[in-house]
């Protein structure tokens, strides 16, 4: 196990290198920063050289990395446009959309994993047939449609939640924004569920358990369910990183100022210490939740063992 | 059937024949309602066993004697399955007129069942001391730790070697006898009077096969058990039944104590089976077989469901089933001519 983990470990290195470089290519050689700092007029051609030479800039691409990676190794993230140190921007936007995300996939557990079991019980009833049109809607409708709804229906129509987000970010307020964050993610732990659900009821083992005359809520969460969230599980693991990445939308919409607001104002500004900053965490936060669900696989399932 | 006659095993059957049968299926009908249609997968099966005593259901896949077993048990699948008709009499109880829970409490604690593949039938992602323990946790509401020392105990019993350390170890970690082993021994966990073996040995090696079969054949003597062994194997079964069922189209064709049915058998169907096990003796010679292949359930034929297979098929065969007659103590046949067949036999 521990090799295992020290091997995980060592193979994010590679497409960590791969997947930052990528993003450092995008955002320095497709625009120039410089002339970007001074917005809507044109820079001195002696100030943008001199500025071009105190930020590095002037070094070929991949000098220009490899120093960018070194002082982020050294915890320095750079500066924003602002002045504003970007890791500052990160200490005040990461536990602000980390506290979002938990939201969302805690509603999409407990809402999603109900549902299914529900409809992959009764499958081909009136329950599934419901719950299966309904993911469907879902699922079709973009969040930005379903979170200004949501936001009219609920926040201001009639009252039931704050339809934007305090400073502050207390938890009740994040329920709305929650919701619309996890809903999509909703519908497909719910399908895949269902799916799971469905197919695992008519195992064998399900019949052995139902034989040794286990009641059926015994029958059904300790021996049906555990099987069936193993897939469940992959896909809420590998959806933490998309989640706390995509929340661009939701936080826009709710004015919640997390990761999701820093890389819009970010992207918007050509603000690029920003965004490359931010996304190489997002970059670390996937890789790890990965991993995460990698090793969740072997506990719940005894047949995976890790050489 | 009555059993008159005590069987000359040395199985306590003797003593099993004044009581009552611990088990009295009577004229059971079970439906699978599917897209195609209806499949009458048991046909008014009618079959009882003793406290000791070893009833062996026989029947080709699809002949309804596993879906009776089911049946009998309460893990029909329904839907598609549904119960039509018929008794169930266990211990002077009709099961089928009990509540689900009062159902519940008998399956596991009073009745048992094994079932074919162990591999699949043991949940992967549970360690066999978990799912051996749960009998007890459930049933008998007994602390974790002590379901686990019971785990241990029921492990040695059934005589699996290094029972302490393994009982943490999941289904897959174990051979394939083993893991038969640990269903059977799931089935004895709380020493119940009835057990139903369905295939108990299909998916073994033959050599673990004998094993399994003798560990099986003396716990139910140990314990005076009443055993059902469905099984599409004579082999298997001559050892150690005391009666035989044979079915075909969800129908019992035949029944009879075990030795008569084998020296003289009374239905064509149960002809055809003998004579399509192997004999060294006749090496060289191409083996029988039945012709044909067994009905589809939605569309049995009219008359007796065997007469397009059958060597000694007659008019009245194709149009008038055959009643189950009383062939001699203790046995019965479904065919109109069973008095050739018995004779033909000898």
């Amino acid at each position: 196990m521990g090799r295992y983990v020290i091997r995980r470990l060592l193979q994010m290195i590679p497409v960590f290198i791969g997947s930052t470089f990528l993003i450092f290519f995008m955002v320095y050689a497709l625009g120039d920063p410089v002339a970007a700092m001074f917005g809507e007029r044109a820079p001195d051609p002696a100030t943008a050289a001199q500025i071009r030479r105190e930020l590095y800039l002037d070094a070929p691409l991949w000098k220009q990395y490899l120093h960018y990676m070194g002082q982020i190794f050294q915890g320095n993230f750079g500066t924003a446009f602002n002045g504003q140190s970007v890791i500052e921007l990160m200490v005040s936007a990461f536990p602000v959309t980390l506290r979002l995300t938990v939201v969302a996939v805690v509603i999409e557990m407990v809402v999603g994993v109900v549902l299914g079991v529900f409809s992959g019980l009764r499958r081909g009833r009136g329950i599934d047939t419901s719950v299966l049109v309904l993911t469907l809607v879902v699922v079709s409708i973009p969040t930005f449609v379903s979170g200004y709804l949501l936001q009219f229906l609920f926040g201001v129509q009639w009252g039931w939640a704050a339809p934007s987000v305090s400073p502050e970010v207390p938890l009740n307020e994040l329920l709305l924004p929650g919701l619309v964050l996890a809903l999509v993610s909703l519908a497909y732990v719910t399908r895949l569920t269902r799916t799971s659900i469905a197919e695992n009821v008519r195992a064998d083992y399900v019949r052995t358990a139902v034989a040794k005359g286990l009641p059926r809520h015994r029958v059904i969460t300790r021996h049906l369910l555990r099987n069936s969230l193993i897939p469940v599980v992959t896909f809420i693991g590998t959806d933490i990183g998309a989640l706390m990445g995509g929340a661009i939308v939701t936080e826009r919409i709710f004015n919640i100022h997390g990761v999701g607001y820093q890389l819009y104002q970010g992207i918007l500004r050509q603000n690029s210490p920003t965004v490359v900053g931010f996304v190489t965490i997002l970059v670390l936060v996937f890789l790890l939740a990965n991993l995460l669900v990698d090793l969740l696989y072997a506990v719940l399932d005894p047949r995976i063992r890790y050489a | 059937m009555t059993h008159q006659e005590a069987a000359p095993e040395p199985t306590g059957t003797a003593a099993a024949v004044a009581e009552p049968p611990l088990l009295d299926v009577r004229d059971l009908r079970v439906e699978f309602r599917t897209r195609d249609g209806v499949a009458k997968a048991v046909n008014g099966v009618s079959y009882h066993v003793a406290r000791g005593q070893t009833l062996a259901v026989l029947g080709e896949s699809g002949s309804g004697k596993s879906v009776t077993a089911q049946a009998v048990m309460g893990i029909l699948d329904s839907p598609p399955g549904f119960l039509t008709g018929g008794e169930i009499v266990f211990q002077g109880r009709d099961l089928l007129t009990l509540r689900r829970e009062e159902r519940r409490r008998i399956r596991g604690a009073k009745m048992a069942m094994i079932f074919q593949d162990a591999l699949s039938s043991l949940n992967p992602v549970l360690s066999v001391g978990a799912q051996l323990g749960e009998m007890f946790q459930v049933h008998e509401g007994v602390s974790r730790k002590e379901a686990r020392a019971r785990a241990v105990e029921l492990m040695e019993r059934v005589k699996i070697p290094a029972a302490r350390e393994r009982v943490g170890d999941y289904p897959h970690q174990f051979s394939g006898g083993m893991r038969q082993r640990i269903m059977i021994a799931m089935a004895l966990a709380l020493g119940p009077d009835l057990i139903i073996a369905d295939e108990p040995t299909t998916a073994l090696d033959v050599t673990v096969q004998a094993q399994v079969m003798d560990l099986l054949a003396e716990l139910q003597r140990e314990l005076t058990m009443g055993l059902i062994l469905i099984t599409h194997d004579l082999g298997v079964v001559a050892d150690v039944a005391d009666t035989i069922a044979v079915m075909y189209a969800g129908r019992i064709v035949e029944t009879a104590p075990v030795h008569q049915l084998y020296k003289a058998p009374a239905h064509p169907y149960t002809r055809g089976l003998l004579d399509s096990i192997p004999r060294l003796d006749q090496k060289g010679r191409q083996l029988y077989a039945i012709k044909g292949m067994p009905p589809n359930l939605t569309a049995v034929p009219p008359g007796c469901p065997f007469h397009p297979r059958c060597p000694l098929v007659r008019d009245v065969c194709r149009t008038d089933p055959p009643p189950l007659y009383e062939v001699g103590p203790g046995r019965t046949s479904a065919c109109h001519f069973w008095k050739e067949t018995l004779d033909g036999a000898r």
